[in-house]
């Protein structure tokens, strides 16, 4: 699956990388050169403080938008260069699972995951059904089929936008915050899916979140970005080795250290005596 | 799956109702009469003043409709209008002496043309000209005759007076 | 900022606005054909803008009739011709107050139902999913809305100005005493058909207008709960005025 050499028929060692990328919004620059390789057949994790253009970062992997400067290949393509036509062929094999499902609201969960089926391919509708619920299946809420996305709880829609990701076989998995707002349990059922469909499908993961313990269970290796640069990489337990007092405070979860825990302000004693004298 | 079948009648009858309303529209309310499309005839007559007369009006024998006005025109060498009647073919027995006069149905209603039948024992027939017309009669012109012969009356009532008078004493 | 300034900034992003709307709309008509492949979602959208709005567009049309029934009546007595209510009812229904009224109408309930539902799944991601899945969701939600409000409006407009001549002959002739052979034959002397096809020509246009802009307003929301907000307050604002504008640009060009 990883492959090690430069045999001329073994498929490229990252499915994915980003060189020199800079990215800005309006005046404020998002990504600063950013350098990132993802190695194929991983769970490959991004982390770091919020707002550092990590969705960004998943939106330039996906084609949404395009960098200042740099280079993002995905399989071997510029996606910057990329026409329509081809670039919506490239997603084909992709999957991407959003934050808060992203389910279609007014069809239910069978049609939800048939959905990329039915829009890309002619398949006999016994295929279709086979598909559906065997993904259903992997998800473990084949039995869900006929409800409504808005009779699931968060951590069932989650599932079934995964089992919609996946029901193309993907070569790619794109999770944006998979865990976010989740409850123990579900946690613990999505830390799982991630991994298995990882290792069981063939494909390469990307999970862009900050929850550092749940990730650091099943990642193969992590990058923390800060400032729009990658400041740190390498597997969690490197990380958690890490000398940098700013990786360190991420990985620990410390309310205080590079970090300031307090918004710059003046001088406190100051500024309280400011009060009394009044005037 | 159910549910899209109640949609796609529910939207079907929605249609339906909507193409009934405008032909609805379309027949009943504008003065389109289908009966006309069918078998009918031409007739051509020229007026110098045709008044409020629209197309579409109707040519009535009698106070029955028995055509339309297809067709105004305006003729610069004759300087005179020229109305196209069709006429159904039911009616093909008026004589051709007959006369069209421009009417006016109520105090506002719309100008009609109405056909008062002649004597003659030969018929209409598709082309012809009505050689007997009426104009229509406007309001100002009505109102300046009568103002007109007014005037013309006090005249002469003055000048009789003037004339059955003795002869009067010549001034200094 | 002073006064000019703010006055030349609110042009320039008129201007903005209009140009961002016609190269949307412009890529709307360059995907129209592809409709065609998905009649069903079509079908969904007829329903969802026009058999839905059904209810509110009857209603008002019956009211409005009747109002003009009692409005024209006593108008019309002062002068002595109450037989011309059919006239006057009809010309000013089929003409003007029928497509207006209707598209008014039609930006309130449609319009904003189009807005709030491509405005929340903007809001949600779905329309990010859908690009990602490679389905264009141009083609899959906002060209099926506009279409769907498209055929909906001239019908809702020819069924709003048949059930107001129903309300006013309810009045004229139920109430006041009209004679209703009179009624509608005074009507059907002084209508054209061309004035039945003005009517309907407004119907279709203020359709295009209020559905383009109600599905650009969606498309084009910002992604939070106040952005779809703000989405659907735009949507009625500026259907209501263009309609407006429409229809004197509209009846100058007809007349």
């Amino acid at each position: 699956m990883s492959a090690g050499g430069d045999a001329p028929d073994s498929l490229p060692v990252n499915i994915a990388a980003l060189h020199g990328v800079h990215y800005a919004v309006d005046d404020k620059v998002v990504l600063d050169g950013l350098d990132l390789e993802i190695r194929r057949g991983d769970v490959t994790a991004i982390m770091g403080p919020s707002g550092t253009g990590k969705t960004t970062l998943l939106r330039l992997i996906t084609g949404q938008i395009q960098a200042d400067a740099g280079q993002v290949v995905v399989d071997g393509v510029n996606v910057a260069t990329l026409n329509r036509r081809d670039l919506y062929a490239l997603r084909r094999r992709m999957g991407m699972l959003f934050q808060n499902g992203a389910l279609l609201t007014d069809i239910d969960v069978f049609e939800n995951v048939a959905f990329p089926l039915r829009e890309h391919a002619r398949l006999p509708e016994p295929l279709v059904r086979t598909l559906v619920l065997t993904k259903l299946h992997a998800v473990g809420l084949r039995g869900a089929a006929q409800l409504m996305p808005r009779q699931l709880s968060g951590g069932m829609a989650r599932r079934v936008a995964l089992a919609r990701a996946i029901v193309m076989d993907p070569d790619i998995l794109i999770y944006d915050e998979p865990f976010a707002g989740l409850d123990p349990i579900s946690m613990g059922v999505v830390m799982r899916l991630i991994r298995s469909l990882n290792d069981a499908l063939g494909i390469s993961s990307i999970v862009v979140t900050h929850d550092v313990q749940e990730i650091s269970q099943i990642a193969d290796v992590s990058y923390i970005l800060s400032e729009g640069k990658v400041m740190a990489s390498g597997s969690p337990a490197e990380l958690r080795e890490h000398p940098s007092p700013l990786v360190h405070q991420f990985m620990e979860g410390l309310a205080d250290g590079p970090v300031p825990f307090h918004y710059p302000a003046p001088d406190y004693r100051q500024q309280l005596l400011l009060q009394r004298e009044g005037a | 799956m159910r549910q899209s079948r109640a949609i796609d009648v529910s939207t079907g009858l929605f249609v339906l109702l909507g193409l009934v309303a405008i032909v609805f529209l379309v027949t009943q309310i504008s003065n389109r009469e289908f009966s006309l499309t069918e078998t009918s005839y031409r007739l051509k007559a020229q007026f110098e003043n045709i008044g409020g007369l629209k197309t579409g009006a109707p040519v009535k024998m009698a106070g029955v409709t028995i055509g339309r006005v297809e067709a105004i025109d305006y003729d610069m060498q004759l300087l005179k209008a020229i109305v196209t009647l069709r006429i159904d073919e039911r009616y093909g027995e008026i004589p051709n002496d007959s006369d069209a006069s421009i009417f006016t149905a109520g105090l506002l209603g719309g100008q009609y043309i109405g056909i008062s039948p002649g004597g003659s024992e030969e018929y209409f027939k598709d082309g012809d000209q009505v050689a007997f017309v009426q104009d229509a009669i406007v309001l100002e012109n009505l109102i300046s005759k009568y103002l007109f012969s007014q005037a013309e009356k006090e005249s002469a009532a003055k000048a009789e007076a003037a004339a059955s008078q003795p002869a009067s004493t010549p001034q200094e | 900022m002073s006064l000019p300034r703010e006055l030349a900034s609110g042009l320039v992003d008129f201007l903005a606005n209009a140009g961002a709307m016609s190269r949307f709309f412009l890529r709307v008509l360059v995907i129209s054909p592809s409709g065609l492949l998905r009649p069903r979602l079509i079908v969904e959208q007829v329903y969802n803008t026009g058999a839905l709005s059904l209810v509110i567009i009857m209603t008002s049309g019956l009211f409005v009739g009747m109002v003009m029934g009692l409005q024209g009546h006593d108008l019309l007595a002062r002068i002595g011709s109450e037989e011309s209510l059919g006239i006057g009812a009809a010309l000013t229904l089929l003409k003007e107050l029928g497509p207006v009224v209707t598209a008014l109408l039609f930006a309130g309930r449609a319009g904003t139902a189009l807005a709030s539902e491509i405005g929340l799944m903007r809001a949600t991601d779905q329309l990010s999913a859908m690009e990602i899945m490679a389905v264009d969701p141009m083609k899959r939600v906002v060209l099926p809305r506009f279409l769907g409000g498209v055929i909906a409006m001239p019908l809702l407009t020819a069924i709003f100005v048949a059930i107001s001549l129903y309300g006013v002959q309810l009045i004229g002739v139920q109430y006041f005493g009209i004679d209703q052979g009179q009624f509608w034959s005074e009507m059907r002397s002084a209508v054209e058909i061309e004035d039945v096809r003005e009517g309907l020509i407004k119907g279709f246009v203020f359709g295009v207008a209020c559905s383009l802009i109600a599905v650009y307003e969606g498309y084009h929301a910002d992604p939070t709960a106040e952005g779809v907000g703000r989405a659907t307050t735009r949507t009625v604002v500026i259907s209501a005025v263009s309609t407006l504008v429409l229809d004197y640009i509209v009846t100058a060009i007809l007349l």
